[in-house]
């Protein structure tokens, strides 16, 4: 505990020590008596019709156990399953491949070597057809039609969505002085976690009992969904998520592998694992991004910016498996008002299918707030550009106000509080902007090109209320229950699901907070669907936000219910007590106090209690959200550009962060340095490109770049602190808000520095060979490659 | 992660006992050094070997030492045995540049000099820089040793002369003095292949340092014709060590290059890059070989 | 084929295929899984293990290459660390369970939140403890180009810099005692 009885603050984690030791139990640590391997059989094209799979040979494999297909699936109706988003997906193919690594035949061996050996000896005859992989010609007329097994489906037209008022924005358009346009894409990019996704099935035929530990972001929902594809009874299925090593978002989804797996144990009768290798994740796991956008902002003369409006092309490949709540398509893009006082605000959205990985909503994305704010911030400095405005003053000038919080933008977000300008402010004192600036210019004489880029972003995250929102029907709430034992330590069952993020440390601290108790006094569970109630797991930054929320609510339903047994302790009335210095405590008489820890010993023991009251300091609750949070933050990344060669060095970064309330300010920070690490990645090396083919050429490391320790700087951070005043501890969630923020930022500092050579616009990622070609004027694309 | 098909295994205890298995086991046979190139392609599955003839144990392969003028290194040192020698470094620096940016250094604790370069990567660093310095291979056979210039080394992608039967043992760099080396390399992020790199050698004269008497350049991952710029080392051959004659030979290996557009650019800018990294190796080399005049720093 | 290898001071003698990844070998065969996998092409470093006195990545190396040889993995990071072979039980929270005194390098990741999800940790922290032997008071710069061939997604690498250089000032100072 930190002075003052408080439980919040930098404490040091919880679960570090069984993972320095190498102790950690990762889903392929994992180990059953029998248990055999899988192995999937990938379509080498991106388009083709199966003729024909033949399994015999690898059958006849002296290791292999057993080799299932689409046929196999076909026959116990599962061969499709539905996505997050309402369409259905092959688990194994049967009449078509759609994209280049789907799943066509799943392998069952006594290792995992065996397994590989035997994907060889699956012999299928495939009809190749033409791929469409340029999303911007999905619709033309004409184009292959890749969900031919939708009845009646004659194009690759998926949705069409829109927010804000369409008319009332062109007509701020109409009249404005000023108005800029600008194409940008958004590339697809992928999560990438470090442990890649896999799982270890049981089925206990004798019982009817299906265990899996697997790597999922959401252990209840998957149960949830796991009962409605297979049929089997919901309480006979347990999913345990173990240690997992990152998420991203990449482990929201329920993949093929996971049902061939489940399948695999129950045709075998043994455990079976099987984990994906790094080429599969990249290739066929929930992608995140690739989104086509225009942007057109209008403003006056004299910078005030009036409205915004957007038109976007959204390539969810080909199954539209995008995670977000339903009645969303195209998530939450709609906050791309951004952080700006606007009259009017309109987006229309279009989602198309390809011949590509199904997905679109990962990789710490709030449900496409990445690209609402790329968006907006790119706008934002095209706008300064044009105007021949600092983008810094710019902002200023437009940033909302305290005053006008909760403020609800003209596409509907209500944004719960902040102060913006002063983020800013801080963040330019910490970079030393006018300093910078001055640096900019006199490098400029001498031929050296520096450049600042500002990103101003408001977030929205804690999805969210069960009226508004729900995945598959499934309400967007999260459970919490909570026990005190008669020595006074305490359980939390939370429903989110860690991947990384800390929470056996700060769930731990709120509950501490809420009890005046240690946070080694309280012990965290998660991750067992057997010993968790239930939610919807962990992704858009949302366990602070909602699990957070009813770690303190069931944590102060306790407090209420040890304040009554307390009363019965003290014979006083309960209306006699007061919570002070972790105690309830008769009021103004000190000496009369009882801790948490005492009143757990009496509730259990044979102290009479008051009529109806229970012997225990246990709660339940589910919480509910009223309303997202909404963090916000103003990063200034600095970089050098070598013209000669187009290498961009980022020389400083500094992130102000707003997250509202900080219960352990050391994780805040780690969360932001990896957001921030996350925008070097996208902004300058990440791209899942295709070829015309429909070849997927970001299946490695090799050419899928990951940032290393050395391209990132040392991230200097800042903290302005604006409570959420829906959330019962003011916090709002900060997981993804680096992410967020961070591509802008470094996109608008290397066009900054590129102004001299009159660069407008140049799209992610700026590699050297993009940056170089884009000064020439010939930008080169880098999504899709044309031979 | 993936994994390798069933292989057999011998472990060379001599480079007698290493050639005498190559002999046995045929062209179906792979010398296993580090495996840092062999063992990710055969994980792929792009290669599969019937029998790998492991030569770690056959220490007598790895050295750098300074010898009758020569600059030796076996073709078992590791790259971080070549970054972390001070002879190579001292005669040569542009060993350690190139070296400075191969892989990541956990990887140059295991990957050896002999195998990136019968792995003839078209990408591949140290092609380009051995091409640059003009060295030899020495390679041994059934029938003995046989030397090979660098540039006759590589016969295209991924194909070397050497044979199935032979090892390449030894590369060797005459040391002469007045001269200076470096190496630029571009890539999109640390430890990647490069997009584009060069490597200059050259000699100055020793009264004035204002004319180069003899270059080597090398270029990396632009389609060059042997890893060599030929054509802009005969134009440097006693031109002026100035600024002019830089960008001239710059424009000429830049001709005379062959880039492919692939994930790392398109060709137009590998071929700018040609002329580019050819200008500041080449000052750089020529800063070097000025700061002493007996050569580098 | 039978090889011999010594990790963590324990010697093993095991039945192999030669194709075998040394990876594979020390987290199946011999339950240690404190050493991890991430990618297909020798670029994410989370397998990295000494072999003999050099971090290698061990997913790139045959167990067979590894015969009459010394490794040494996390699970031997720590000193007199109580079990070589991994017995998968969890050790419980905080950092005063499990066996043997930890390396400083152990106690910085700790002080300094130098991890999140932990999983590229186990190679970042054998690279990081190979730098200090032979580099013992590195610059950040330095640190960061050690640490390149590891990839992390979680901590943005800032506390991983931190907490090697706090180990490298606490190296004298002794270890913590369990």
């Amino acid at each position: 505990m930190t002075a003052d009885g408080e439980a919040y603050g930098p404490v040091k984690r919880k679960e570090d020590g069984r993972f320095i030791r190498g102790q950690g139990t990762f889903t392929d640590d994992i180990q059953l008596p029998g248990m055999l391997h899988g192995a999937v059989l990938r379509s080498p094209l991106a388009h083709a019709r199966i003729v024909s799979v033949d399994t015999l040979a690898a059958e006849a494999h002296p290791r292999v156990r057993a080799v299932i297909t689409g046929q196999t699936l076909h026959e116990r109706k599962v061969a499709w399953m539905p996505t997050l988003s309402q369409d259905v997906q092959a688990v194994l193919a049967t009449d078509k491949v759609r994209f280049q690594g789907q799943e066509i035949a799943f392998v069952i061996a006594e290792d995992r070597y065996s397994a590989r050996d035997a994907l060889e000896l699956i012999a299928v005859e495939y009809e190749p057809l033409p791929p469409v992989v340029d999303a911007t010609r999905a619709l033309d007329a004409g184009a292959p039609v890749i969900r031919d097994d939708l009845t009646g489906k004659q194009d690759n037209h998926i949705f069409d969505w829109e927010a804000g008022d369409a008319a009332a924005t062109d007509a701020v358009f109409a009249s404005a002085d000023v108005v800029v346009a600008q194409d940008m894409l958004y590339p697809r990019s992928h999560p990438a976690p470090l442990e890649t996704c896999g799982m270890v099935a049981e089925f206990n035929q004798v019982a009817g009992q299906l265990t899996v530990w697997t790597t999922s972001q959401a252990p209840h929902a998957h149960r949830t969904l796991y009962a409605l594809i297979l049929g089997l009874p919901e309480h006979k299925i347990r999913v345990v998520s173990p240690d997992i090593g990152g998420g991203f978002g990449n482990k929201v989804p329920i993949y093929p592998g996971y049902l061939c797996t489940i399948i695999g144990s129950m045709i075998t009768g043994k455990p079976v694992k099987w984990v994906e290798d790094r080429s599969e994740n990249l290739m066929s796991t929930t992608f995140a991004r690739d989104y086509h956008m225009h942007g057109e902002m209008a403003a006056t003369r004299d910078g005030r910016i009036l409205a915004l409006r957007a038109r976007v092309l959204a390539d969810h490949g080909a199954f539209n498996g995008s995670a977000q709540p339903s009645k969303f398509p195209a998530g939450f893009f709609h906050i791309f008002t951004g952080s700006y006082d606007l009259r009017a605000a309109h987006c229309q959205v279009t989602g198309v299918y390809t011949n590509k990985a199904p997905g679109g909503v990962a990789y710490s994305c709030s449900f496409r707030i990445t690209e609402a704010v790329y968006l907006v911030e790119r706008m934002t400095d095209i706008l300064a550009a044009e105007l021949g405005m600092d983008p810094a003053e710019l902002r200023m000038k437009n940033l909302l106000r305290p005053e006008q919080f909760p403020y609800t933008c003209p596409t509907g977000w209500q944004y719960d509080s902040g102060d913006y300008p002063r983020a800013l402010q801080v963040a330019m004192d910490i970079a030393g902007y006018p300093e910078l600036r001055r640096e900019q210019a006199e490098k400029r004489e001498r031929g050296e090109y520096m450049g600042i880029g500002i990103s101003f972003f408001t977030e929205g995250v804690g999805a969210g209320p069960r009226k508004h929102m729900d995945i598959l029907g499934l309400g967007m709430a999260d459970g919490a229950s909570l026990r005190v034992h008669p020595t006074g330590k305490a359980v939390l069952s939370v429903s989110c699901q860690t991947q990384g993020q800390g929470h056996e440390t700060t769930f731990a601290q709120i509950v501490a907070q809420e009890l005046g108790l240690t946070p080694d006094d309280v012990e965290v569970v998660h991750g067992d669907t057997d010993r968790t109630p239930f939610g919807l797991g962990t992704y858009g930054s949302r366990s602070t936000p909602v699990s957070g929320a009813a770690a303190a609510v069931v944590a102060r339903k306790v407090r209420e219910r040890a304040k009554i047994v307390a009363s019965a302790m003290l014979e006083v009335s309960p209306g006699d007590l007061e919570w002070s210095g972790g105690r309830w405590q008769v009021r103004g008489d000190p000496e009369k106090a009882r801790s948490i820890a005492e009143i757990a010993l009496a509730a259990h023991g044979a102290l009479e209690l008051p009529d109806g009251v229970e012997g225990h300091l246990n709660a339940e609750t589910v919480y509910n959200p009223p309303s997202l949070t909404h963090p916000f933050g103003a990063y200034i990344c600095v970089t050098d550009v070598d013209p000669g060669t187009g290498q961009v060095r980022i020389r400083r970064f500094i992130a102000v962060d707003d997250c509202g309330v900080r219960i352990n300010p050391m994780i805040v920070e780690g969360q932001v340095h990896g957001g921030l690490a996350d925008g070097v990645g996208m902004a300058l090396m990440q791209v899942i490109a295709f070829d015309s083919g429909g070849n997927c050429l970001g299946g490695s490391f090799m050419d899928y770049l990951l940032p290393t320790a050395v391209e990132c700087p040392s991230w200097e951070l800042g903290a302005t602190v604006t409570p959420s005043p829906h959330h019962p501890i003011g916090a709002k969630g900060v997981g993804e808000s680096a992410t967020v923020g961070s591509p802008p930022a470094i996109v608008n500092s290397v066009l900054d520095a590129l102004r001299p050579f009159g660069v407008r616009h140049a799209d992610m990622p700026l590699t050297p060979a993009n940056v170089w070609s884009a000064i020439q004027g010939r930008p080169h694309r880098s999504d899709l490659l044309t031979s | 992660m993936q994994v390798p098909a069933y292989v057999e295994y011998e472990k060379a205890t001599s480079v007698e006992h290493a050639l005498g298995l190559l002999a046995k086991f045929g062209p179906e046979a792979r010398i296993l050094a580090g495996g840092h190139s062999l063992i990710p392609m055969m994980k792929l599955r792009l290669v599969q070997p019937e029998t790998l003839i492991d030569i770690n144990g056959l220490s007598e392969l790895s050295y750098v030492t300074v010898d009758n003028g020569r600059l030796r290194i076996g073709a078992l040192t590791r790259h971080a045995q070549l970054l972390d020698a001070a002879a190579a470094g001292a005669h040569f620096a542009i060993l350690h540049d190139a070296e400075r940016v191969i892989a990541d250094p956990v990887v140059r604790n295991w990957g050896t000099i002999g195998g990136s370069l019968c792995q003839a990567d078209p990408s591949e660093d140290l092609s380009a820089t051995f091409a640059a310095l003009k060295a030899t291979m020495i390679i041994r056979g059934p029938g003995g040793s046989r030397t090979v210039p660098a540039r006759e080394f590589h016969t295209g992608a991924y194909q070397t002369v050497v044979a199935p039967g032979e090892l390449l043992t030894e590369i060797s760099i005459a040391i002469r003095p007045g001269g200076g080396s470096a190496y630029e390399k571009v890539g999109r992020r640390v430890g990647d292949w490069p997009v584009a790199a060069a490597a200059v050698a050259v000699w100055l004269d020793p009264e004035t340092g204002g004319t180069i008497t003899d270059a080597g350049l090398g270029l990396t991952a632009v389609g060059a014709r042997s890893f060599a710029a030929a054509e802009a080392e005969d134009f440097l051959r006693g031109a002026a060590a100035t600024e002019a004659s830089y960008a001239e030979a710059g424009r000429i290996a830049a001709e005379h290059c062959n880039p492919a557009s692939d994930q790392r650019g398109p060709a137009e800018y590998k071929r700018h890059l040609a002329g580019e990294l050819t200008v500041r190796a080449l000052r750089r080399a020529v800063r070097r070989a000025r700061q002493q005049p007996g050569g580098e720093p | 084929m039978q090889i011999t290898v010594t990790v963590n001071g324990a010697e093993h003698v095991r039945e192999v295929e030669a194709r075998l990844l040394l990876i594979h070998f020390l987290r199946d065969d011999l339950g240690l899984t404190g050493s991890h996998w991430g990618c297909d092409t020798s670029n994410c470093g989370a397998c990295v293990v000494w072999l003999d006195e050099t971090p290698v990545k061990s997913c790139t190396v045959l167990a067979a290459m590894a015969d009459g040889h010394r490794v040494r993995t996390v699970e031997g990071l720590a000193t007199n660390a109580a079990s070589e072979e991994g017995s998968g039980e969890a050790r419980g929270g905080g950092w005063g369970a499990g066996g043997g005194e930890l390396d400083p390098v152990q106690q910085g990741f700790t002080e300094c939140h130098g991890l999140q999800c932990g999983f590229c940790t186990p190679g970042m922290m054998m690279t990081a403890r190979w730098l200090l032997d032979r580099n013992p008071d590195p610059s950040p710069e330095e640190i960061r180009e050690a640490l390149s061939g590891i990839l992390c997604r979680c901590t943005g690498y800032e506390n991983i810099v931190r907490s090697v250089l706090w180990a490298s000032k606490h190296e004298a100072a002794g270890r913590a005692s369990e």
